[in-house]
């Protein structure tokens, strides 16, 4: 098991390095003089000239990523073009309404998909079946961000019960934070329930099938101990992973569900950096969020073997 | 006479489109008994089992009939209070039978939880005791250990452990150990009669295999088709079989051949000397894991038109050794020898002659034919390789070849259409159409049915002294290969133990493990005799 | 039974929008894009059945218009995807060694990108436009494709029928061609009938965003974006464009679904 651990562990750093280097080079393949770009047309070519020297532009490409990375190790993504803040303060700043709306989106949907997959699973061709599976068809066929327009439509215009637009911090005042994000945390458990869910019934349907099920209502358990204890540990292993998909998927797909409900997350930070050219945080954002994807990811395979213990055993 | 323990009667097991699993089926068992229910696949054995239990597979229902346990009719709402210390289950597949996810402590546990005053502390020394009865070395340390930690064999022991712990009246044993090999098959049966018979418990045995009826049962009922077709003491009906189906399946169990013709001595056509495989451990971070040798130094020699009979249990590294001599998994050590031409390091074109004339039949008739071809075109392929060979020779050749195995009129058609006895004449087809010289036959029959084995083996024993090539065989199974082979060459750990006449080695093995082979495996002569 | 219901439902919706696409090409009610701003916002009535926009554009033009750019990009992205990962799974599959290791290790690392978040890097640099989002969205999506092409054929070569072919004496290459690619060709069908709804969600999602095809254009992204500010005064907007998306990945993912049980026999 510490063995497991310790593999998953080593073999996330050489995944982060490359991935570092991709956003480098992304930023890199960008036509044009990067310190020119940064500064914009009303710069003088002697501020280009400095900022030039400044970021090693005149090193080889290697030598420039090394210093990149060493730097965002210790924290300094590099600065704002727009405003000249520091980008990393700046994306921490973003990345609470982020976090907050998608943990807790994920997890509600995982709370109501897998018994729901289970469920389906269990009565599998039966009509509760069919209506599970086709609820969840649908809500895989509808995009998030439509579906945040319907709500928004519903409980904000109509029927008046939630604001339409606009975002209070929790500092200020936990009431009517919570109103602003209820649409935009119930969009995405909506959303996310339809793969959560068919995945949570595939999973134990095959699960269903195999001998352990039938040794263990050949004990004499009840049906609910089959499924709770028997079923639901090796059913949940592939969904797990799924959630580690969905986790990143959102992260990076986040910036449509901020802009319908207007939300300063991180998605928006994005946007709002690739229309202004200020590639220093669109930089710093990818790098961000992919390192947070790895980290979600190397934190499913680390809790996978409490669900499938044969992982650890190569 | 003693009130039966359990009473089926016209049961009738059905899906929705008029499939009838179980037709009226009748029998009885009285408390304490052993019996055996024999059938192949599709006779309904395993749907009457598990019809008795409550636990049909998705699909298939009960449609007619009683269930009557201990004097009562059996409902859904009597079933599940039964199940455990009235009616245990112990399943075919080892592999899939115990949950991986949860320790084997707590698996063992949970029966006695529900079943039983017992708790905490005497739940565990009572699954400990049991663990200790079956044979596993550290009864403590299973317990908290899962279930991929150990072998089939161990893991069979495990579950047999897991249900005889609620002391069932009736034990319900579904193909038990045939997922494992002849040695260990043995074992768990013993162990599995020794344990019933201490607690009084009756046994269902399903089989196929009618070497284990009379070796471990009291009585037979033999299913064909959803119904009984014969009944009767298990060694009086394996004596004197009244169906001719009976007679079919008793027929099908080996027996020994005539004896070898004595061959003039030859130069060997495919030879292995000191011949050694290593498979390289996974790779890690840090270091290699440990290379695990799978044959450590053979020679063997197959002299032209011989039979070989390869042997030994799993992990013996038969396969591996055989796979080597035909350069399908590359050699550590050693060398591999063609008519006396070193050819372990040839390679391309130059094998060429070497693969023409040497060919294999695999196990699993399912994965062994590319699903997308037609018969006809997987027979064909190999002659693309045969210089200068005509279409009209090829299709005629094709089609010769799979007269001789009996499927001429099956070139359209693909191979998830065919049945597994069919498939594994397909892929005889396939090795035999260059006419080679040598053909590896790799458990050429353990994935069939009894019936079909036996039309198998002597569909290959025809063709091999029609055509004349030599042939190795290799098997778990000491007493099936007595029937064709001339030679018996036994492995065990990487390296031969025993090699000789196979009426030497039958009748006079000098290899502890041969011998232990040789009991393991039930041959007709010996069980009615 | 369900397994039918699938495959005609499925194949039904696409049809559909993909005949919508077709009619587009040659005909739409008005000009998609001829502005007329006296009758901007007019709720649907006769002659404009889903109504006008703030430019006072007919929306089911609009509409028509834009099911065929989403059908046209989706197609030809599933195709550069499909392209680039078979050829990388393939050569990773087939050579092993350390260029399996190299294209796999940065594979993984693309891999590592939540797809949109990759797809966004690249219009970045890519700069907006239709054929931007196609090569945007194909590299984002190739990745996916060659785990699944080197899976297969991992695991193909260890089937026994490879086996059988290899010591018929058969090349690696003509064995590659002949018994490993066509079984390759059920897993990949189900993963672009997949990856098709999932380029119409993304492209959809990008142009909402203002990053996908540029307007005037239509789409039913920009479309959707456009009508966001005029949600309480012009409901209509933001009802059919999102309409058109859910259904054509409804109809993809009942396809997806068919063939899946149609072409997979393990599920």
């Amino acid at each position: 098991m510490i063995g497991y651990a310790a593999r998953r562990l080593v073999a996330a750093i050489p995944t982060l390095l490359l991935v570092a280097a991709s956003v480098f080079l992304l930023m890199r393949l960008i036509p044009g003089d990067p310190a020119q770009l940064m500064l914009g047309d009303a710069a003088t070519p002697e501020e280009v000239e400095a900022l030039r020297r400044s970021m090693g532009l005149g090193e080889a490409l290697p030598l420039q990523f090394a210093h990149w990375a060493g730097a965002a190790l210790t924290g300094d993504l590099g600065r704002s073009i727009t405003n000249g803040l520091p980008v990393l303060p700046l994306i921490l700043e973003r990345f609470g309404v982020t976090a907050l709306i998608v943990l807790v989106a994920v997890g509600l949907a995982v709370l109501i998909a897998v018994p729901l997959g289970m469920l389906a699973a269990w009565k599998q061709n039966r009509p509760a079946d069919l209506a599970v599976v086709g609820f969840a068809t649908l809500m895989l066929s509808i995009p998030s961000f439509w579906l945040g327009l319907i709500l928004l439509l519903v409980f904000g215009v109509w029927l008046r019960w939630l604001p339409v637009v606009g975002f209070v911090p929790f500092s200020e005042d936990i009431g009517a934070a919570l109103a602003y994000v209820v649409l935009p945390i119930t969009t995405l458990v909506l959303i996310e329930i339809g793969a959560l869910t068919r995945m949570a019934r595939a999973a134990t349907i095959d699960v269903l099938r195999l001998d352990y099920i039938s040794h263990a209502r050949a004990k004499g358990l009840s049906e609910f101990t089959v499924l709770r204890r028997h079923a639901l540990p090796n059913a949940f292993a592939p969904t797990l992973t799924l959630i580690g998909l969905v986790l990143g998927n959102l992260l990076g797909g986040i910036a449509v569900i901020e802009t319908v409900f207007t939300l300063p997350g991180l998605g928006r930070l994005l946007v709002e950096a690739i229309f202004q050219r200020d590639y220093p945080v669109v930089q710093g954002v990818m790098l961000f969020v992919a390192a947070i994807y790895v980290a979600v990811n190397l934190f499913v395979d680390l809790a996978y073997p409490v669900f499938d213990p044969r992982v650890t055993a190569e | 006479m003693i009130a039966p323990l359990l009473a089926v009667s016209d049961l009738r097991v059905g899906a929705k489109p008029d499939i009838r699993a179980v037709d009226g089926v009748s029998f009885s068992m009285a408390p304490g008994e052993i019996l055996a229910l024999v059938g192949e696949s599709g006779s309904g054995k395993t749907a009457t089992a598990r019809a008795v239990i409550g636990l049909l597979p998705p699909g298939l229902a009960v449609t007619g009939g009683r269930i009557a346990f201990a004097g009562a009719p059996l409902t859904p709402a009597t079933l599940r209070p039964l199940r455990g210390p009235g009616i245990g289950m112990v399943f075919q597949e080892p592999m899939t039978s115990l949950n991986p996810a949860l320790p084997i402590g707590v698996q063992m546990a949970e029966g006695l939880a529900l079943h039983t005053r017992l708790r905490g502390a005497e739940i565990a020394a009572a699954c400990r005791a049991m663990l200790d009865r079956v044979g596993i070395a550290d009864p403590t340390a299973c317990l908290r250990a899962f279930p991929h930690e150990f072998s089939g064999g161990m893991r069979q022991r495990i579950m047999l452990a897991s249900v005889m712990l609620l002391r069932p009246r009736l034990l319900i044993a579904d193909e038990p150990t045939t997922a494992l090999d002849t040695l260990t098959q043995a074992e768990v049966l013993d162990l599995m009669v020794g344990l019933t018979r201490e607690q009084g418990s009756a046994v269902l045995l399903i089989t196929h295999n009618l070497g284990l009826v009379a070796r471990y049962a009291d009585r037979a009922l033999v299913m064909r088709r959803g119904r009984v077709i014969e009944e009767g003491a298990a060694r009086a009906l394996l004596a004197a079989p009244r169906e001719p189906y009976t007679r079919a399946l008793v027929d099908a169990l080996p027996r020994r051949g005539p004896p070898a013709i004595p061959r003039p001595p030859s130069e060997p056509l495919l030879r292995a000397e000191a011949l050694a495989v290593d498979f390289a451990g996974r790779r890690r971070f840090f270091a290699r894991g440990r290379a695990v040798q799978a044959v450590r130094g053979v020679d063997l020699a197959v002299h032209a038109g011989e039979s070989v009979a390869l042997v030994g249990g799993s992990g013996s590294g038969k396969t591996t050794l055989g796979r080597a001599m035909l350069r399908l998994v590359p050699a550590s050590g050693g060398r591999v020898l063609f008519r006396g031409q070193d050819i372990t390091a040839v390679r391309g074109a130059a094998l060429l002659p070497f693969r023409l004339a040497c060919q294999i039949v695999f196990q699993d008739p399912y994965s062994s034919l590319d699903p997308r071809m037609r018969i006809a075109e997987i027979v064909d392929e190999p002659l693309r390789l045969v210089p200068g060979l005509g279409a009209a020779e090829r299709a005629r050749r094709t089609d010769a070849m799979l007269d001789a195995v009996g499927l001429a009129e099956f070139g359209r058609r693909h191979p998830h259409e065919l049945s597994g006895g069919q498939r594994q004449r397909v892929a005889i087809a396939r090795a035999l159409v260059r006419e080679p010289a040598f053909v590896m036959a790799d458990e050429p029959v353990s994935a069939l049915d009894m019936t079909i084995q036996k039309q198998i083996l002597t569909l290959l024993r025809d063709l091999q002294r029609a055509r004349g090539f030599a042939c190795l065989f290799i098997s778990h199974d000491l007493a099936a290969v007595g029937e064709i082979a001339d030679r018996v060459v036994v492995m065990q750990e990487g390296r031969i133990v025993e090699e000789g006449s196979r009426d030497a080695v039958f009748d006079a093995p000098r290899h502890a493990y041969t011998r232990a082979l040789l009991d393991a495996a039930p041959r007709l002569e010996a069980l009615v005799a | 039974m369900t397994l039918r219901l699938n495959l005609v439902l499925g194949g039904l919706l696409l049809a559909a929008v993909a005949g919508t696409a077709a009619t587009a090409s040659v005909w739409t009610p008005f000009n998609p894009v001829a502005v007329n701003l006296r009758r901007r916002l007019a709720a649907p009535t006769d002659p404009y059945w889903l109504g006008t926009d703030e430019f006072g554009r007919d929306v089911l033009s609009r509409l028509m218009v834009g099911a065929s750019t989403g059908l046209t990009v989706a197609l030809v992205t599933v195709l550069v995807a499909m392209a680039l990962g078979i050829t990388i799974g393939l050569l990773a599959g087939f050579f092993r060694g350390w260029t399996d290791r190299a294209l796999m290790a940065l594979n993984d690392a693309l891999l590592a990108f939540p797809g949109i978040l990759f797809a966004l890097g690249l219009l970045t640099v890519i700069g907006p436009s239709k054929w931007g989002i196609v090569l945007a969205l194909g590299l984002a999506y190739a990745p996916a494709v060659a785990r699944v092409v080197r899976g297969s054929v991992l695991s193909l070569r260890e089937r026994e029928f490879v086996e059988a072919s290899r010591a018929l004496g058969n090349s690696e290459a003509y064995t590659l061609w002949r018994h490993v690619a066509p079984n390759c060709v059920s897993p990949l069908t189900v993963l672009a009938t997949s990856m098709f709804g999932w380029v119409i969600l993304s492209e959809s999602a990008l142009s909402f965003l203002g990053l996908g095809v540029p307007p005037p254009a239509p789409t039913w992204g920009n479309m959707l974006a456009a009508a966001r500010p005029y949600l309480e005064t012009a409901t209509w907007l933001s009802i059919a464009p999102g309409v058109m998306i859910a259904l054509s990945l409804l109809g993809t993912n009942l396809l997806g679904d068919a063939l899946r049980d149609i072409l997979d026999p393990r599920t």
